[in-house]
């Protein structure tokens, strides 16, 4: 048997993953260009014939572009420079009309016929490429509470209908108590509940001369709620992204009760987090002129059937209990002028145009007022611990007298013209199921970006260089081939996060540059040992075999302990740290592949089974 | 080139009492720092907002600090980052204040100073995300350790492994003294940096128990001590010339790199120094303390096993 000589499957093998990861990794050199993207505003996926139409606006203005195509479900349209970027956005906004998403972002340069293979460069996380990360966490109580003020009301307006007289229908923390002054009302009132929903848990109980009835959500029922709540506003937040108009959005639900959101890009995160965390929904309500809201206020009790609000100027005014209409039953809204003022004009849907048509032909000339309710989230401090509560705020923008019977049209007024834009934003995106709140944010300016991407490209530059050149001093011909190897580790790091489209982060770039360094590690071992060998006599081919050989298993367990601690990283990390432990698997991986592989492929093509009297090690 | 011309024969373990002095002066420091001054965590680990910006021209801190007293901000602590014309703000959560106009309201006092400012970085993590980075940045150094523990225990005798774990739990002590004695931040990259520490170092170790066992087998009739010293010595310019390269990447990436990575830079060059040291006099004098010998890596010879005792 020949020492060190590869047969030539092992050869081509090591060439052939090699020349893939050239390819792979090629889409990355030919850097970014100004983009426009294009896409459904209800995130449907676009195809060839929205390329056409774009293109067609494009040329009939004409604004010169680079290059149009599909790229997952949007349009991209490439241009040579920011001044045609500009103004083809203008031109698209105008002249798709609604319906369309038209936002600015950067787009590859990659030649047509990469793309058309499906290669991709690197994406760029949030902290190289600019951009806003936003946690929020889905108020979960909130979402329950809702359901049972529901039932609250649901239980009221049945019991009327089925003439069962009740003393009292109030939530109580998880429960709804209905409590009935006999046990024969009780067993009627029970009847009813089960109707309504057969799924609640219903107890019995007396209390002094009273029957009552506990009536609280199975667990199934909670869980159902819960869920709901998150897959509601992770739609909402969603059109909502679509509404703010930025390129490739993520909106995506993590773990039992919190959405990630995150914009790349973005310039204002005010305005973002103003139109995505917003809770304002509007409620209709008659106005009681039965009774004397000064009079209320001064009791501090609002008459029973009634509840106690204060309008923009400080005022009192007593609103009906029932709720006419609520934001949800709004199917459109667009924010205008009417007689000057700024006002958002709504459209109702069929339910909501009935109640609403209803209720104004039965109360003409009396007065109905409009609530506006938010939810803020504040930080508290107790007992030396910070915790997070909620407030509702809610406050009447316009009350107004129904000067005629309408039903799925109207305006609300009352409102300052940027109140007017976000509410009618709003109302159209949709409501939240449950009130949400910020509980992480990061964000990067664009400046800060680049200036991350230069620093970090440098700190790899300067620091992949000065091992090099230590390599190729210390070993020689040996370090050569070493320096190759660790090239070829580097294209096929770059291959594969191409390939995986794992977003490169900072603390990836750290990882890059910690694998670097380690990578050379099993090289050292290796040749290290050859040294050995050699001193002890051994001839240069026995000791090339038995160097490869014997560093093996150290080569092995060192990587193997670190790929475990990257694994942790991985499963335990969030974020940042899940971008440094990707490329630092990708990194042990692909070294111990050119490390051990790739430079024993080269050595033995050089020196295997000739006749040589030293080596340059 | 050749570090050593000739092969070394230096007597690591000859002084190992002075090492173990040494090591137990350092983890005594580090832990009565860990248990007085604590971490210094940055806002990932307790909350709080980071705002970085970036001023047209070099810009004083006090009137600064005093805008946003003013605004209502609780001990608010302005820095300089990087050069006289940046700055960052940080805040503890803030009592009352709702969680999403912070970032408004502090750009909004920097604007009255000089309105030509720029937004560059906020950081806000609430109290509650906070407490579960800090329990699952512990818990990931646990399991961790637990899982690299499994491995050594499966690859090694006994003995070894106890060694190396007690190399690590060193390297993780004095590299959260260090972090603790200087307070730097202590944010999720330099978590991230002590995990790396946690596998540089064991790398380190097994290379050098790996060359122990090999020695064993080989120079069976040598003291323990003996066997350990010739492989420390054989190992010894591996052990350099992997560290010196792997410290000339971070050096790279301390000064080059920004300060978004100082810190994971910082911890891995003291990680790196710390557990090269480790893998010398701790991992190997813990396992030669407890009476590691060539009977524990070689089966005696066989013999006639009887069945069952009775």
């Amino acid at each position: 048997m020949v020492l060190n000589r590869f047969p030539a499957w092992k050869n081509a093998l090591i060439a052939g993953v090699i020349l893939l990861g050239i390819v792979f990794a090629l889409p990355n050199v030919f850097g970014d260009a100004p983009a426009v993207q294009v896409s459904d505003e209800s995130g449907r996926p676009l195809d060839e014939t929205a390329v056409t139409r774009v293109t067609r606006v494009l040329e009939s203005a004409p604004i010169g572009y680079d290059a149009a195509y599909l790229d997952e479900d949007r349009v991209t349209v490439r241009f040579d420079d920011v001044e045609a970027q500009l103004e083809a956005v203008d031109r698209l906004r105008d002249e798709l009309g609604r319906g369309f998403v038209v936002a600015l972002t950067l787009a590859p340069r990659t030649p047509a016929f990469l793309r058309s293979l499906g290669l991709e460069p690197m994406s760029l996380g949030l902290d190289l490429r600019g951009g806003v990360y936003f946690l929020y966490e889905v108020d979960m109580d909130a979402a329950i509470g809702q359901a049972l003020d529901r039932y609250e009301a649901d239980f009221r307006t049945m019991l009327r209908e089925e003439r069962i007289r009740y003393k009292q229908v109030r939530r109580d923390g998880d429960v709804v108590r209905v409590v009935l002054d006999t046990e024969a009302e009780r067993e009627a009132a029970a009847d009813v509940v089960r109707e309504a929903d057969p799924q609640l848990v219903i107890n019995e109980r007396e209390a002094g001369d009273d029957f009552e009835l506990a009536v609280r959500m199975s667990e199934q029922q909670v869980r159902e709620r819960q869920d709901f709540a998150i897959e509601q506003n992770t739609i909402t937040l969603r059109n909502r992204v679509n509404e703010l108009g930025v390129a490739e959005p993520v909106v995506q639900r993590q773990g039992l009760d919190r959405i990630v959101v995150q914009l790349p890009g973005i310039q204002d995160p005010a305005q973002a987090e103003r139109v995505l965390g917003a809770t304002a929904t509007l409620e209709f309500r008659l106005v009681d002129e039965n009774n004397n809201a000064f009079e209320a206020r001064e009791r501090g009790r609002a008459p029973l059937g009634s509840q106690l609000y204060e309008d923009r100027n400080g005022q009192p005014v007593l609103l009906k209990r029932e709720v006419i209409v609520t934001g949800d039953q709004l199917t459109g809204a667009s924010a205008g002028f009417d007689q000057g003022q700024p006002a958002v004009f709504v459209n109702l849907d069929a339910k909501g145009a009935r109640k609403m048509g209803e209720t104004t032909r039965e109360n003409l000339n009396k007065g109905m007022a409009v609530v506006f309710i938010e939810q803020k989230r504040e930080t508290v401090e107790e007992n030396g611990e910070s915790r997070e509560v909620t407030r509702t705020e809610e406050e009447v923008i316009s009350v107004a007298t129904i000067r005629g019977v309408f039903s799925n049209r109207f305006m609300i007024t009352g409102l300052d013209p940027i109140e007017a834009r976000d509410l009618a934003l709003l109302l159209r995106a949709g409501s939240l199921a449950a009130p949400i709140y910020k509980v992480e944010e990061r964000t990067i300016g664009p400046s800060l970006g680049q200036e991350n991407i230069d620093r970090g490209f440098e700190a790899v530059l300067v620091g992949f260089l000065a091992v090099i050149v230590f390599m190729a001093v210390y070993y020689r011909v040996f370090g050569l081939i070493a320096d190759l190897a660790l090239l070829a580790n580097l294209v096929l790091v770059v291959a594969l996060l191409s390939m995986l489209q794992a977003s490169l982060t900072l603390p990836g770039i750290a990882g890059i540059v910690l694998t670097v360094g380690m990578a050379v590690d099993a090289n050292v071992l290796i040749f290290e040992r050859i040294r050995e060998e050699l001193r002890n006599g051994n001839t240069p081919q026995a000791a090339i075999h038995s160097g490869y050989e014997k560093a093996f298993s150290s080569i092995a367990d060192a990587n193997i302990t670190t790929l475990i601690a990257a694994v942790v990283l991985f499963t335990f990390g969030t974020g940042p740290i899940r971008g440094f432990a990707v490329t630092l698997s990708l990194g042990i991986i692909t070294s111990m592949f050119t490390a051990i592989l790739g430079t024993r492929a080269v050595v033995n093509a050089l020196y295997g089974g000739k006749r040589v009297q030293s080596l340059p090690v | 080139m050749e570090l050593f011309k000739r092969e070394t024969h230096i007597d690591f373990l000859g002084p190992r009492r002075i090492a173990a002095i040494i090591s137990g002066v350092l983890i005594a420091i580090s832990l009565v720092s860990l248990a007085t001054r604590g971490l210094n965590f940055g806002i990932e680990f307790r909350g709080g907002v980071v705002l970085e910006a970036a001023f047209p021209e070099p810009i004083d801190l006090p009137p600064i600090r005093a805008g946003l007293e003013a605004a209502g901000f609780d001990r608010p602590i302005v820095q300089h980052f990087g050069s006289s014309k940046e700055v960052t703000v940080q805040l503890l959560p803030q009592d009352g204040a709702a969680a999403g106009s912070v970032r408004d309201s502090i750009m909004g006092v920097l604007q009255e100073l000089e309105p030509g400012v720029e937004l560059r970085r906020v950081e806000f993590v609430g109290p509650q995300v906070g407490k579960e980075l800090q329990e699952q940045g512990a818990l990931a150094t646990l399991f961790a350790l637990i899982m690299i523990l499994a491995y050594v225990a499966f690859r090694f005798q006994w003995k070894f492994s106890v060694g190396a774990v007690a190399a690590l739990v060193h390297d993780v002590i004095i590299t959260l003294g260090f972090f603790s004695v200087t307070q730097l931040d202590f944010d999720l990259s330099v978590l991230a940096a002590l995990l790396a520490v946690v596998g540089y170092s064991l790398n380190d170790t097994i290379v050098i128990f790996d060359r122990i066992r090999e020695n064993m087998l080989r120079m069976r009739r040598k003291s323990t001590e003996d066997i350990m010293n010739a492989s420390l010595n054989q190992t010894l310019s591996r052990t350099l010339i992997t560290g010196l390269t792997t410290l000339l990447v971070l050096l790279a990436l301390l000064f080059l790199g920004g300060e978004a990575v100082s810190g994971f830079a910082i911890a891995l060059i003291v990680g790196i120094v710390v557990g090269t040291y480790s893998s010398i006099y701790v991992a190997s004098a813990t396992a030669l303390s407890l009476k590691v010998s060539t009977l524990d890596v070689a089966p005696p010879p066989k013999e006639e096993t009887p069945d069952a005792l009775p």
